[in-house]
């Protein structure tokens, strides 16, 4: 039986095995490659996806799961929050290679809804699941303070 | 598509001219060289691009995985071409050597820290040359001197009238390119030295850059494959009952690199590549652990080895010293671990091959896949990709991933196109590391706190013996990249000797973000700093007074003034310094650090000052910086790649290859250094001192030396 779900405000299906992580799903079957394979057991947070609007890391996520529920990948991420991150990420120039940034822009996004004005801990924290192997972390804590700023004023 | 012809290409190469070729203007020609931009109207030379609809796009030769040479090279050419920068667009240049040689490599590659170095004439030339041509079309078509035509931010201007790039493309293509196009002074640059932002950024923040492990092709089959659990194992039979049984599995086939699995997608490679039954054949392996080759060089390290460098009668030196000390330093296998691991597709369509990857040297990279697949060279292109990282990881000196690749689609027949994807696994258990390395030191001071006399002995593996790269690399039984950074380690010691020993092993190992000076750079600036504590000299103050360079001298000045060195210092922290130079650039750091969780340090600050030449962008200057810091730092106290019992790796994953974190970087305050020296590399040389950094602050705050990396290691602890 296949897997309905809701991607990014459009009705989504998959026929296939339901243990298949979400990450491939998007990947393999439906053409959405901005969500990223680095390590497949929830380790650095390049797969991460908003299911039902909070992170979540897609390596993990077997299909079943998300029946019914609503998916939210790079591709589809819109609101406040996302163009607030979106545009501090571009203004610092905070990518190097880019490959981890699909899910450290997913988590910052998912921080600053559940924390509008994130302190540096709370930074430490709800980035913590997100490895930047280039270490561009010092941007990555910069435009996230950005971009709270920016959704103040 | 990469249709050079081979008499174009012998001519070129015969001419040695790179630039200013008189290649015949207009539509077919650009097709002809520049691949993947048909619509370009004007294609003045191999790098630059001008569409009718006024974009200007400049062909880059380098990989772009993080360290910024396509915004680099980009902005080279556009402030020669007085382009604006918001029409600039760059695409990726086919494989093509004639055209696209590194000129310190001698064929398309990306390494070393050296594509600004190598493109900055050559980049520069290029846009200076467009823009000549621009102006004298102008001039042409208002009957005006071309002296008295002016070109700005896209736009040529005499008196009244103007016209942008793309309205006079097409009069351009028709004229010839200048035989020596006249370069600006430093003074009249609007791009270089300021702060463009980066082409790239817009697109990997919105998910849409392309990588490799993104591509998909009709009908594209997924592949994973199992490698032998020590490195020189082979298989010897499979049982793949249960793999072929896994739903989506098409194909387990055996190939020289071990198993491959086909699927239709992933997740089911993967799961098939688990069911795998395997029996190796470990008889020609290498079976031994890291720490019996460590053993192994400690012994060696003991012994005067081949002689890199000498000055004076150190013996003597030593001999009659006031005070001696001594020290073994351990330096574990590494892995690059990019965020995306290797990968590539390879397609064939009839006798031609096509094959997407991040490639790091395009030629011989392409070069290799096809000599697998039977292909001759002018039948195989590339469609190169953004790369999601590399480090160092993404080419061998033996080819062996693209090998791999094509290994892989060879053997499924040709049926249908192949996406080859490692996972984390494989990119950990694979091999080609940074190679174990064992330093041994003895110095000495004579009573007056002057250092006499600084005797080094490296013991390591050696990447380029048993390649292609033996012969360039390996002379007069030194392997120059095991000992750089510390021969000519810019200090004045008045008797000095190092020497090196080559231990081989099976294990591949490779070059590594900042090569030798991953371990040369931590030993002598920790060494040397207890040196001048043995002295009762201050490490600034002592540093300066050995170093010869004022270059050197500038950066370690500067960031001891950034730091207000000698200052107090908050309570339960220390500081320490470091100053080193590799592929040119200057890098002087101070660390400040804490008494951190787990026993290892907890780094609060670092101040970095950094001199590499002409700083084209600063900007990207600062986050080489910091990248380069924080990839230091988090292998330096966390991470290495441990050989256990019978060869076999012990870390698989992140969960035991420990990366740095977000809350474990410190805050980075760089200063880059006003220079109009030659430009320089900077994806490298942000990363040697940040460890010997660290562990004079530690051993300042703690008293305890740390000899052996990572700073985690039980024998630190």
């Amino acid at each position: 039986m296949a897997t309905e779900f809701t991607l990014n405000g459009a009705s989504a299906s998959f026929d296939g095995d339901p243990d298949t992580p979400l990450l491939w799903v998007l990947r393999d079957h439906l053409g959405l490659t901005g969500t990223k394979y680095g390590c497949g057991i929830a380790q650095c947070g390049a797969c991460t996806v908003h299911l039902d609007g909070k992170n979540r890391r897609s390596c993990v996520t077997p299909v079943s799961t998300v029946a019914g529920r609503s998916v939210t990948t790079i591709e589809g991420v819109s609101g406040p929050e996302a163009e607030a991150v979106q545009s501090a990420w571009v203004a610092i120039d905070v990518p190097q290679c880019g490959f981890c940034q699909s899910g450290q822009v997913m988590s910052a996004v998912g921080l600053l809804k559940a924390r509008p004005r994130p302190s540096d801990d709370d930074i430490d924290a709800g980035m913590a699941g997100n490895i930047c192997r280039c270490a561009t972390y010092v941007r990555i804590r910069q435009a996230i303070k950005d971009a709270a700023e920016a959704m103040e004023g | 598509m990469n249709a050079v012809t081979p008499t174009r290409r012998s001519f070129l190469q015969t001419s040695g001219l790179i630039l200013g070729l008189s290649l015949p203007a207009g539509r077919a020609a650009a097709r002809a060289v520049a691949g993947g931009a048909p619509d370009a109207l004007f294609a003045p030379n191999a790098f630059v691009r001008v569409t009718p609809g006024n974009q200007v796009i400049i062909v880059i030769k380098n990989v772009e995985f993080g360290q910024g040479p396509a915004t680099g090279l980009a902005t080279l050419a556009a402030d020669e071409m007085d382009a604006d920068w918001s029409q600039i667009a760059v695409e990726m240049a086919p494989a093509n050597d004639a055209l696209y040689a590194n000129a310190a490599l001698h064929t398309m590659g990306t390494g070393g820290s050296t594509s600004i170095a190598t493109a900055f004439i050559q980049m520069r030339e290029a846009g200076a040359a467009a823009r000549a041509m621009l102006v004298e079309a102008a001039a042409r078509r208002w009957g005006v001197p071309v002296s008295q035509v002016t070109a700005s931010k896209g736009v040529v201007r005499h008196g009244d009238r103007a016209a942008t790039f793309g309205e006079l493309a097409n009069d351009a293509a028709a004229l010839s390119p200048p035989e020596k196009p006249v370069l600006k002074t430093p003074e009249q640059w609007t791009l270089i030295g300021t702060d463009v932002p980066k082409v790239d950024s817009a697109i990997k923040t919105d998910g849409s850059v392309q990588f490799t492990m993104d591509v998909r092709r009709p009908n594209m089959v997924h592949s994973a494959i199992l490698h032998p659990p020590a490195f020189g194992g082979k298989m010897a039979s499979v049982d793949d009952s249960a793999a072929m049984a896994v739903p989506g599995v098409l194909a387990v086939k055996p190939v020289p690199q071990g198993v491959a699995v086909y699927a239709r997608d992933t997740y089911a490679a993967m799961r098939g590549r688990a069911a795998l039954k395997v029996e190796w054949d470990l008889s020609a392996a290498e079976r031994r652990s890291s720490d019996e080759l460590l053993k192994v060089c400690a012994e060696a390290a003991a012994q005067p080895g081949v002689e890199a460098e000498a000055e004076g009668d150190v013996a003597s030196a030593l001999a009659g010293a006031a005070k001696t000390i001594e020290a073994t330093y351990y330096f574990p296998y590494l892995a690059h671990a990019p965020m995306e691991p290797l990968d590539a597709v390879i397609e064939m369509n009839g006798d031609s091959m096509e094959m997407w990857m991040g490639a790091q040297m395009q030629v011989a990279q392409l070069s290799a896949a096809a000599r697998v697949l039977g292909v001759p060279p002018e039948k195989a292109v590339l469609h190169q990709q953004y790369a999601g990282g590399s480090f160092g990881r993404r080419v061998e000196g033996t080819m062996a991933f693209p090998v791999e690749a094509a290994s892989v689609f060879k053997a499924y027949g040709g049926r249908a196109p192949v996406k080859h994807v490692w996972t984390r696994e494989n990119d950990l258990t694979g091999g080609y590391y940074r190679p174990i390395m064992v330093h041994r030191l003895r110095g000495g001071v004579d009573a007056a706190g002057r250092i006499v006399g600084w005797d080094q002995v490296i013991a390591g593996q050696s990447f380029a013996r048993g390649t292609p790269m033996e012969a360039m690399m390996i002379h007069d039984g030194i392997d120059g990249t095991m000992v750089e950074g510390a021969r000519e380690s810019g200090y004045a010691f008045p008797a000095h000797r190092l020497g090196a020993h080559i231990v081989d092993s099976r294990v591949p190992t490779l070059w590594w973000r900042s090569v030798g000076s991953t371990h040369t750079a931590y030993s002598v600036e920790t060494f040397l700093d207890r040196l001048l504590e043995l002295g009762g000299v201050d490490p600034v103050a002592g540093r300066l007074a050995l170093i010869e360079e004022d270059r050197r001298k500038g950066v370690l000045t500067r960031v001891a003034e950034m730091a207000d060195w000698g200052a107090a210092v908050p309570e339960g922290r220390a500081r320490g310094v470091a100053v080193h130079k590799s592929f040119g650039t200057y890098v002087a750091q101070i660390a400040e650090v804490s008494r951190g969780p787990e026993g290892v340090p907890r780094v609060h600050k670092v101040w970095c000052a950094v001199d590499c030449g002409v700083p084209v962008n600063p900007n990207v200057i600062r986050a080489q910086m910091e990248g380069g810091i924080g990839y230091g730092l988090g292998h330096a106290l966390y991470a290495e790649l441990v050989l256990g019992e019978g060869g076999v790796v012990q870390q698989h994953n992140f969960d035991s290859y420990r990366s740095l974190r977000i809350g474990e970087m410190p805050e980075v305050e760089v200063a880059v250094i006003a220079s109009r020296e030659e430009p320089t590399g900077v994806g490298e040389p942000g990363l040697p001192p940040i460890a010997p950094a660290v562990a004079n602050a530690w051993r300042k705050l703690t008293g305890k030396a740390v000899d052996r990396l990572p700073f985690i290691h039980g024998d630190n602890r």
